[in-house]
């Protein structure tokens, strides 16, 4: 599709300008709200760059003794339910390319298709029988349900388009099914393990609907404390869009500098989900 | 992608056989998976069935009722009710996703210097944490103070009250939902454009067609199938939208923007009717499903009269 040299190239800009302006407008309304005093954020017309500027909501943010549990606690179980999905999940993309049992998709398929509630009410039971409840574990468990079905999904991707003749030529020189996956078809995959990583990292992070119900005082992760925030104190804006900001934050900072893996990895959960 | 996973699975299906030993299976690599998967997946999903025929409230003793929280469904105003939000909140963030990213996806096809990194900003708010989204975007619908109304006095439109009125709180929240997915129906309809071979372009451009006529008898009719796909995924997600609508209204005012999934929020952890919270659950499930199946139905139709119209 060529476009008419001058005419088309400046076209081309408008409409690159009108399709990426909404997000970039937003995050930078949403900067500009964390960094001004109240009287800037009440003020009307509304103040796009204030004259001074208040740091102090972002100090105010870090320095309440809470924000480090919560931030904490957000780490915690987004890495351990990543890491835990990494290691059963990795072989378990492996094993259904290697059998090309592609009906056992099916299950991730209807996990993809469950609403996240629907998994808390037993779980929830659960957890209460278990007594688990006041701890983290309830959470890293459930947010299993998210980071488990991403992996499987996109390694069965990579593992399918990985060649096959070098794993062979391994397996007749007697090395073991486990030796080849882990020498000869692991570090082929490197890219793919970058992809599901990066992608169950930002939707276990992100994850709010099992926070709610599931985190006490002591538990909630990030997400959920800066939802708190909003019913107590709705009328500080500044703290609360820095606190946002800081939430949201690792994820933005993710996105533009591996969007090219990201992008890879929902097409293909994406394309593959049809 | 169909080619490559076909190819795939004939070697898979050829190579094995000529090997006189039968090496031991893939299945080690499955089962820790699969044992997770049946933990947090199927036991929950079969335990969810249970209790949906059961009289299962917190703190009393629990019964079995067989269908009766079923039948209650119909009855229930406040379901009926959700429903309906339901309904028209998943239409318009089903369509406008589409036509935004489709134009969108039009746009990123092109080449042009920094797109790469354009692309990383556009799909910057389907990746960003929903509930700081829903946050900021609650300070920009308010009434006297928000940056929405000044944008509109801006061009001489009264100002509105967003989602604090019954009649434009789910237009207010579908457009974050659109703001927020756009760039997901852009990523797969993008994938479908890469896959258009140029030949029709140059064919067109001969015969003097404009950039419209392309787009309208070339372009659209071969990313079609894409579309679908986004359409169905679009419809998935936002059916159980959850996280934008809570935090910015909890399905308020009054219950004006209370969609199934947020009625079967206060069901299952207000009331803690957790027999008919499982019911109401049961219900969602298989309405996704048919939506869906509906969907993919209509996609085969559209394939066999475009086949049949060629011929």
């Amino acid at each position: 599709m060529s476009f008419r040299p001058i005419i088309g190239k400046i076209g081309l800009w408008l409409a690159i300008l009108v399709v990426v302006s909404p997000a970039i407008l937003f995050f930078l309304w949403m900067a500009s709200l964390s960094i001004k005093f109240e009287i800037d954020n009440a003020s009307y017309p509304p103040v796009f760059i204030p004259e001074r500027f208040a740091w102090k909501n972002y100090a105010d943010v870090l320095a309440s003794n809470r924000f480090l549990t919560y931030f904490l606690n957000s780490f915690l179980v987004t890495g351990t339910a990543t890491l835990l999905a990494m290691l059963v999940g990795v072989p378990a993309g492996y094993g259904i390319a290697r059998m090309a049992a592609h009906k056992s998709a099916v299950v991730i398929l209807i996990a993809r298709i469950t609403p996240g509630l629907s998994y808390l009410i037993p779980l929830f039971l659960l957890f209460q029988w278990l007594g688990l409840l006041g701890t983290l574990w309830p959470q890293i468990i459930i947010h299993l349900v998210v980071t488990v079905p991403i992996v499987i999904w996109i390694m069965i991707g990579y593992f399918e388009t990985t060649p096959l003749e070098l794993e062979e030529a391994a397996l007749i020189d007697g090395a073991t099914r486990w030796q080849v996956f882990r020498h000869v078809a692991l570090p082929i995959a490197r890219p793919g393990l970058a992809v599901a990583f990066i992608l169950a990292v930002i939707f276990s992070w992100n994850n709010f609907v099992f926070g709610i119900v599931l985190a006490g005082r002591e538990t909630r992760t990030l997400p959920v404390a800066v939802y708190n925030m909003i019913s107590f104190d709705q009328l500080s804006w500044g703290p609360l869009a820095a606190a946002a900001l800081i939430v949201t934050f690792p994820v933005l900072l993710l996105t533009v500098f591996a969007q090219r893996q990201i992008v890879a990895g929902l097409t293909a959960g994406a394309v593959k989900g049809g | 992608m169909s080619a490559t996973s076909e190819a795939g699975s004939v070697a898979a299906k050829t190579a094995p056989p000529e090997r006189e030993w039968r090496p031991p299976s893939y299945w080690p690599f499955v089962v820790p998976a699969l044992v997770v998967v049946l933990a947090v997946i199927v036991f929950p999903w079969v335990f969810t069935i249970w209790m949906s025929l059961n009289q299962w409230k917190v703190g009393s003793p629990t019964t079995f009722v067989g269908l009766a929280n079923y039948l209650r469904l119909p009855n229930d105003p406040r379901f009926v009710e959700a429903v309906g939000h339901t309904v028209v909140y998943t239409a318009l963030s089903v369509l406008l996703p589409l036509i935004f990213g489709t134009f969108a996806a039009v746009v990123f096809h092109a080449n042009f210097p920094g797109r790469g990194f354009l692309r990383g900003v556009f799909i910057m708010p389907m990746m960003a944490t929903p509930v700081a989204i829903a946050l900021v975007w609650t300070m920009m619908f308010h009434p006297q103070l928000g940056v929405l109304n000044y944008l509109l006095s801006l061009v001489g439109l009264p100002a509105q009250l967003w989602v604090f009125h019954p009649a434009t709180v789910i237009p207010s929240l579908v457009l974050v939902e659109t703001w927020q997915w756009t760039p997901l129906v852009m990523l797969i309809v993008l994938g479908g454009l890469a896959a258009i071979p140029i030949e029709p372009y140059e064919s067109a451009q001969i015969d003097g067609a404009s950039f419209w006529q392309m787009f309208r008898y070339i372009t659209l009719p071969l990313i079609t199938p894409f579309l679908f796909i986004a359409a169905m995924i679009r419809m998935i997600d936002a059916v159980k939208s959850f996280d934008i609508i809570f935090a910015i209204t909890q399905g308020g005012p009054g219950s004006a923007s209370e969609t199934i999934n947020l009625y079967l929020y206060s069901v299952a952890f207000i009331y803690y009717d957790l027999g008919y919270g499982s019911a109401i659950a049961v219900v969602f499930f298989i309405l996704i499903v048919l939506l869906a199946a509906v969907l993919l139905y209509l996609r085969q139709r559209t394939l066999w009269t475009e086949i049949g119209g060629g011929a």
